[in-house]
């Protein structure tokens, strides 16, 4: 077995088995406290420019399924795990996670003391690196991690986003004849999402609950959008810096508000916070699990969320007049969501479409519908 | 929701004594509740039959009540102390069952106690099968389908047409099917059919069987994978799950004997979340209203479809090892939502800042294998099915599974992990297709014959990512095997100790000794270290040192320079070595953190309270292994180490520590191992000039026989170095001897058989007794065993104070022990075992260490044994604790008695022998000796009659006496049965009498009557002769059955007769133990 290497870009090194791809990228190293769901998190776009750190020690075991796929291929960079399985075992599996993680041209380390590198992530905060599988160069790999784009200040979203418009109605679909979502509202309602690296289970749930997609490119201007004759617009989430779409997107997204119910979820949530005059900053090391309270103020209700997000939205530079923070964080107590006090729309931080995570906050896709039902 | 001021007193309900299936994680969960609530201004009422917890410590409760878990006696405690409300979820079944019996009766609200926890109708609906059903179907849930068959008891049209439905539903759905015939006793002449010809034959006999002619047939899950998820709920309805458990061991084998994995290894996020939803769906409907709860699932691995098995509506077995896993403490937690707090009210006792209402992810695997005790049972078939078997259970944490399934075999302690077990080729098959004790070393051996994963798997249903781990730790082994000590190198070293391979398991391949391997890693810098269970996988920073080893790179141990003390806890519980010694280990420690020292605790159990983060200043869930305990004392260079108070798992590493020049502190280990050398001993006893039964030592058969009969027979043979009288016997014949020898020789090796002469009708007492450093000894309690010798200590009713033995006995006991603990120079603990004939007192057998009954003396005494012992370890005297002198008093009449796990195992002869089989003991107190015996017999399940029949069946010595005896019960208003030479002698003492035949007489016989219900007490003597006699055996066996009370010696026919006659005489009355002992306490000793 041949040996990889994660140089990072303070000179720790970690040296491992060679999985995946024969290949050297770069990216942000984050870590996910997740224990289930590899493959979703994989093929999420918003991991795009970030080499990923599980925290659970044995990945691969379940192989992957074409049905789990959060978009067209895996995002990650690199992967990080303790333990990588060859062997999938699973009914649902396609193939193994390794196949599908080489074939996608992403490396794998395994075999590191990856619970070392989180400690090391969460004392000294989220950092460059480099994952090679072809190179045990330590110096010049350190060399090219302190050589690599700073994630701060980075548009990755309009980068993945789709470049063609594209319509979607498939809805949720159970995982076995055990799972039933019932069957999927008629969908009544036309919704403009922006893509900035939307996940496929956003399209799915806000399908079975009554909408009827348009995906947009990021770059969709207002007009554009309000050409459509939207019933509502949806803002996704993605990878990156929100702040460098001030300028773009974010303009764009400001002529939108109060014309069409609007519902943001994380990367979206932050457009949203932006295009409100409000300001985001940067994690230390960021929410990336499934296992996040969240709790919602206007219930009283602790949802159990699933989270990915490295930059957050200030509340405190939210203009409370207009805006009343519905959700917050009950481990940092940063906002996690957001609605106008007067104009239709509210946004989460935190993913309520799940994929990977538990189901708590489904009911979100719900008020969105409803949100244009009542107009 | 904040706190409820409304409730001012709770009574909390324990689990009663250690069963198979119901053991010491009730008094974890039991004292975390206690200690939750108190610490929250609650006034905690305690009931629980079992001495041996700490939840019946009187620190953990405002008033303690060991008294019998009856319908009578809970209602007398609660209309004596009048709690508000009564917490029902956290002991276990019987908890649950107290308190529907409770409310059932009318108590609860006789008095206006509010049940919490769960309601009446939630726990209903969890555990009726046909409401759970309907429940589970009316939100969607998927359960193996099920019909009910039935037959008009008549005519041969109807049955048919009932034979045809099976077939035609076992053609719907594919064989195996389960048959369960309705309301047969215990399930008897159910089955599973393979094939159409078992089919009718067993649904014929189940329609034949069943009262109401009725069979359900089900569609069979066997094979299927199996999962658990820890589900948790608050009042303001916010869910979480704390743990998810795969089973390694597919459906077809109980929970509780399966090897169980957390978190779950083979599901998608998909299968998870479907099944976190279906928990959350279930635990709403069954209406948990706050706490936790433990629901079952089966997944088809071919079609991925999902059946739910069943929910527990309270902290469970699962729970506490998901406590465990996770570091979240679920019965604490339940114990605080369900005097109303939320989740979110509720701080992560782990990372201090974030809340309990979250859901724990971990960065390990966690392993839990379960521990079981055949060889105990002869006669039971060594092979595991739906009725739980094992005694007890190691849980492992390791980086990954093969670390952590490496680490949990050897935690078990049956020599098997390093590679010393013997298998049989031809039995690979036989033993991969049925589930049985030895099925993962017999999975280990296939591969080693060159099993492909495909075969090992056709035939286990296990599943394959399992298998293939197994695979690779068999494997590296392999590879291991074939370098040297000199030639293994840095990376293979550290791979195989990353993948969980033990130094032994080398050692014994290179046929080095485990500390040449040892030194060898170390030298290449090949060292364990110490990652921290926190929860949340890193994220958050960690105040609880709670540790596990591992091979990786970063050691988070940050041990103290505060002086400290290592406790080495006592692993698995099994038949003699329990609850009792996890008892003295948290006492222990208690006592170090009281006397300022840091204590820090090592064990490998999951169900004790001794690996509750809560319980020591540092926790290493470690095997207790000499390579596991060295290498945590490389890190923390404790003070000094305590082994006496771990039954025999730390004492057999004591020596080993000593001479790797680990300080024990206490007893020398090398006086430990003086008691247990014959030759030593017998010369210390002799210069005491104190008797000891004729005995010698051997090594080889012929060696036995001459010993055996140079001393005369009958002898007491047994292995030295064994707790629970393992392998124990009284024989009585040369032949008998040879074929012990057979049989023992090759369980202890290289230790020698001791040989014992046998004092027949001797009484056995037992001491446990303190020592300190000046000599001082302290005789904490002289307890008289109700049985003769010859059974047991451990499975002997016995009683606080001694009732029959003389002031010079006493006398003379005390003189021996005080000599006996100063010669031995025991600082600590020790326990003695005396045989009392003809007014002589024989020393049996002495162990300088903690002893099983030091709850049970600590109870009835008010004195904290454990605690004490820990001081004088420390260099403190017994004068610094207490002002008593000679012997403790003992303010009332305590007995303990033994509970038995015979129902378990069916075809065992349930008769008593010097083999422990108890599981658990209960305690009765009284004010005489009759009321407390009758209340240990009630608490041990086998409650003595107030009306009815006696049989009585006598052997020669014992029909004089015996004849007194039914004559009491006769004025008592019992009519009296027995076999015609005992019914002689009863008549010719002039009580009437029926005379019934012997088994091999003809009929009706004795089990004849048993079988008609129409006996209320067996009284049976005469069954320790040489021969075992088949009628005996069958009358045990249905007085089993019949829970129909079967004394077998005429000292236990005294204790119930005198127990009976209380029941007439005495009210129902109960004493806590705080009313007993006042406000007397163990002083805090400077």
């Amino acid at each position: 077995m041949s040996t990889a290497v994660l140089a990072l870009e303070d000179g720790t090194i970690f040296e491992g088995s060679s999985f995946g791809a024969p290949v050297e990228r770069t990216g942000e190293v984050v870590f996910n406290t997740s224990i289930t769901g590899y493959q979703e998190i994989f093929t999420d776009p918003s991991y795009s420019g970030q080499i990923v750190v599980l925290t659970a020690p044995q990945i691969g075991n379940y192989g992957a399924a074409e049905a789990d796929n959060e978009s067209v291929k895996p995002f990650i960079e690199g992967l990080c795990v303790r333990e990588f399985s060859p062997l999938a075992s699973n009914w649902r599996a396609d193939e193994s996670a390794q196949a599908f993680l080489t074939n996608a041209g992403v490396p794998v380390i395994s075999g590191i003391d990856t619970r070392a590198l989180v400690l090391h992530l969460r004392s000294r905060g989220v950092m460059r690196g480099v994952l090679s599988t072809l190179s045990t160069d330590t110096a010049a790999l350190v060399e090219r991690a302190k050589n690599s784009p700073s994630m701060a200040g980075l548009d990755l979203a309009t980068r993945v986003s789709t470049t063609k418009q594209y319509p979607w109605t498939q809805p949720v679909v159970g995982c076995s004849p055990s799972e039933d979502f019932g069957a999927p509202a008629e969908q009544k309602y036309h919704v403009v999402a922006y893509d900035f690296g939307i996940k496929r289970n956003i399209l799915r749930r806000l399908a079975h609950g009554g909408c009827r997609l348009t995906v947009v490119p990021a770059g969709t201007s207002a007009a554009d959008a309000l050409a459509l004759k939207p019933n509502g617009v949806f803002l996704s989430n993605g990878p990156g810096d929100p702040e460098p779409l001030l300028n773009g997107p974010a303009l764009e997204i400001r002529k939108l508000i109060g014309k069409v119910p609007m519902f943001g979820i994380c990367l979206g949530h932050q457009i949203l916070g932006l295009a409100l005059g409000g300001k985001t900053f940067k994690l230390k090391f960021g929410h990336r699990g499934g296992n996040h309270p969240v709790l919602n103020k206007l219930t009283g209700h602790v949802e159990i969320t699933a989270q990915n997000h490295g930059f957050a939205v200030d509340p405190d530079s939210l203009n409370a007049n207009d805006l009343e923070i519905t959700h917050i964080n009950l481990n940092d107590q940063t906002l996690e969501g957001f609605r106008h006090k007067s104009l239709p729309l509210f946004c989460v931080q935190y993913h309520p479409e799940a994929a990977p995570g538990p189901h708590d906050s489904l009911y979100l896709f719900d008020d969105f519908v409803k949100l244009m039902a009542d107009r | 929701m904040p706190r409820r001021n409304d409730l001012k007193r709770i009574m909390i309900v324990g689990s009663g004594p250690i069963i198979i299936g119901q053991a010491c994680e009730f008094d974890y969960s039991g004292a975390q509740a206690c200690k939750a609530l108190r610490s929250d201004g609650y006034e905690v009422i305690l009931i629980n039959s079992n001495p041996a917890t700490i939840m019946t410590d009187p620190e953990l409760a405002d008033a303690t009540y060991i008294e019998p878990m009856s319908l009578e006696y809970a209602e007398e405690i609660i209309r004596k102390e009048r709690p508000d409300a009564l917490l029902s979820t956290v002991g276990g079944q019987t908890g649950l069952n107290l308190a529907v019996a409770l409310a059932e009766a009318g108590v609860l609200e006789k008095y206006g106690v509010e049940l919490i926890g769960a309601k009446i109708p939630a726990i209903k609906k969890a555990e009726d099968r046909l409401l759970f059903k309907d429940a589970m179907r009316k939100i969607g849930l998927d359960l193996p389908q099920s019909q009910p068959i039935k037959w008009d008891g008549q005519s041969r049209e109807s049955k048919q047409s009932a034979l045809d439905a099976g077939l035609d539903f076992a053609a719907c759905h594919t064989y195996p099917v389960i048959l369960r015939p309705s309301f047969t006793m215990g399930g008897s002449g159910g089955g599973i059919a393979y094939n159409q010809e078992d089919l009718l034959q067993i649904l014929e006999n189940g329609l034949e069987l069943s009262p109401i002619h009725e069979v359900l047939i089900e569609e069979s899950v066997l094979g299927w994978k199996e999962f658990e998820m820890e589900v948790m709920r608050d009042q303001a309805d916010n869910c979480i799950i704390v743990c998810s458990i795969e089973n390694f061991d597919p459906m077809g084998v109980h929970t509780g004997d399966s090897i169980t994995v957390a978190p779950a290894q083979t599901l998608t996020d998909r299968e998870y979340q479907m099944m976190r939803d279906a928990s959350l769906a279930c635990l709403r409907e069954i209406g948990v209203d706050t706490g936790g709860s433990n629901v079952q699932f089966a997944i088809d691995p071919k079609s991925g479809r999902m059946v739910i098995v069943e929910m527990n509506p309270r902290v469970s077995r699962s729970s506490a090892l998901a406590s465990k896993a996770t570091g979240f403490p679920i019965a604490k937690i339940a114990a605080k939502l369900a005097v109303g707090y939320r989740l979110d009210e509720i701080n992560n006792d782990i990372t201090l800042k974030t809340p309990a209402c979250f859901e724990p992810t971990i960065d390990y695997v966690v392993a839990k294998i379960p521990r079981w005790q055949f060889e105990k049972f002869p006669g039971a078939e060594p092979v595991l099915g739906t009725q739980m078997k094992s005694v007890g259970e190691v849980m492992a944490i390791g980086r990954t599974f093969k670390q952590a399934l490496g680490k949990g075999m050897r935690s078990l302690e049956t020599g098997k992990a390093d590679g010393a077990a013997v298998f049989q080729e031809d039995l690979i098959k036989a033993r991969l297709i049925t589930p049985n004790p030895d099925r993962l070393g017999y999975i280990r051996y296939a591969f080693e014959k060159g099993f492909t994963e495909d075969q090992v798997q056709q035939l286990t249903n296990i599943d394959p990512w399992f298998l293939r781990q197994v695979r690779e730790m068999v494997d590296e082994e392999q590879l291991m095997a074939g370098l040297t000590l000199g030639t293994a190198t840095k990376e293979q070293f550290l791979s195989a100790k990353r993948n969980g391979m033990a130094d032994s398991r080398m050692a014994r391949a290179w046929n080095v000794s485990p500390l040449d391997v040892r030194a060898r890693r170390k030298e290449l810098g090949v060292k364990a270290v110490y990652n921290r269970v926190d929860t949340c996988a890193a994220e958050f920073e960690s105040f609880t040192p709670y540790m596990y080893s591992s091979y990786e790179s970063t050691c988070e141990s940050k041990p103290t320079d505060r002086k400290k003390v290592m406790i080495l806890g006592s692993g698995p519980n099994r038949i003699g070595q329990g609850i009792e010694f996890d008892y003295c280990c948290c006492h222990a420690s208690f006592a170090l953190q009281e006397f300022g020292v840091e204590s820090i605790m090592v064990n490998c159990n999951p169900e004790t309270v001794s690996t509750d983060y809560d319980t020591s200043d540092r926790l290493y869930f470690e095997p207790l292994t000499l390579e596991e305990v060295l290498n945590i004392y490389d890190v923390e260079k404790p003070d000094g180490v305590i082994v006496q108070f771990g039954g025999q798992t730390p004492l057999t590493l004591a020596i080993p520590l000593k001479n790797a020049g680990v300080p024990i502190i206490g007893t020398d280990p090398l006086n430990i191992d003086l008691a247990e050398d014959r030759k030593q001993f017998g010369r210390l006893l002799d210069e005491l000039k104190i008797p000891s039964p004729a005995n010698g030592s051997a090594t080889t058969v012929e060696g036995a026989c001459e010993i055996a009969r140079s001393i005369g027979y009958p002898v007491l043979v047994r292995p030295s170095y064994v707790l629970g009288g393992r392998a124990m016997a009284i024989v009585y014949d040369e032949e008998s001897v040879r074929r012990y020898m057979y049989e023992a020789v090759t369980f202890s090796q290289e230790r020698p058989v001791l040989i014992d002469r046998f004092l027949e009708d001797a009484t056995e007492v037992d001491v446990d007794a303190l020592c300190d450093m000046e000599g001082t000894v302290l005789i904490a309690g002289i307890m008289e065993h109700i049985e003769e010798a010859g059974v047991h200590s451990g499975d002997s009713s016995c009683v606080l104070p001694a009732t029959t033995l003389s002031a010079g006995t006493i006398a003379t006991i005390r003189t021996y022990t005080e000599q006996l603990a100063r010669a031995l120079n025991v600082i600590g603990l020790m326990n003695i075992q005396y045989a009392v004939k003809d007014e002589k007192v024989y020393v049996i057998e002495v162990n300088p260490r903690a002893s099983r009954t030091a709850p049970y003396v600590s109870k009835a005494t008010g004195v904290l044994l454990p605690k004490i012992a820990v001081g004088l370890m420390l260099g403190k005297k017994i004068s610094d604790f207490t002002d008593a002198v000679g012997v403790l008093p003992v303010p009332q009449f305590f007995v303990k008695s033994p509970v038995f796990p015979f129902n378990k195992f069916p075809g065992v002869d349930p008769s008593l022998g010097p083999e422990m089989r108890s599981t658990g003991e209960v305690m009765g107190v009284g004010e005489n000796f009759g009321e407390a015996f009758a209340k240990a017999q009630l608490g041990a399940g086998t409650p003595l009659p107030d009306s009815g029949q006696v049989f009585f069946t006598l052997d020669d010595r014992d029909k004089l006496p015996g004849a007194v005896l039914a004559k009491r019960l006769h004025e008592l208003g019992f009519t009296i049965t027995a076999t015609r030479g005992t019914a002689n002698v009863i008549r010719n003492a002039g009580v009437p009498v029926k005379t019934v035949f012997k088994v091999n007489e003809g009929r009706p016989n004795a089990v004849d009557l048993l079988k008609a219900r129409s006996i209320s007490l067996i009284i049976y003597t005469g069954t320790t002769g040489a021969a075992a006699f088949g009628d005996e055996k069958a009358i045990r066996r249905n007085a089993l059955t019949q829970r129909v009370p079967c004394i077998t010696t005429l000292n236990g026919a005294r204790a119930a007769v005198e127990a009976i006659a209380s029941r007439r005489r005495d009210p129902i009355r109960v004493w806590s133990l705080q009313e007993i002992h006042g406000s007397k306490k163990t002083k805090a000793g400077g």
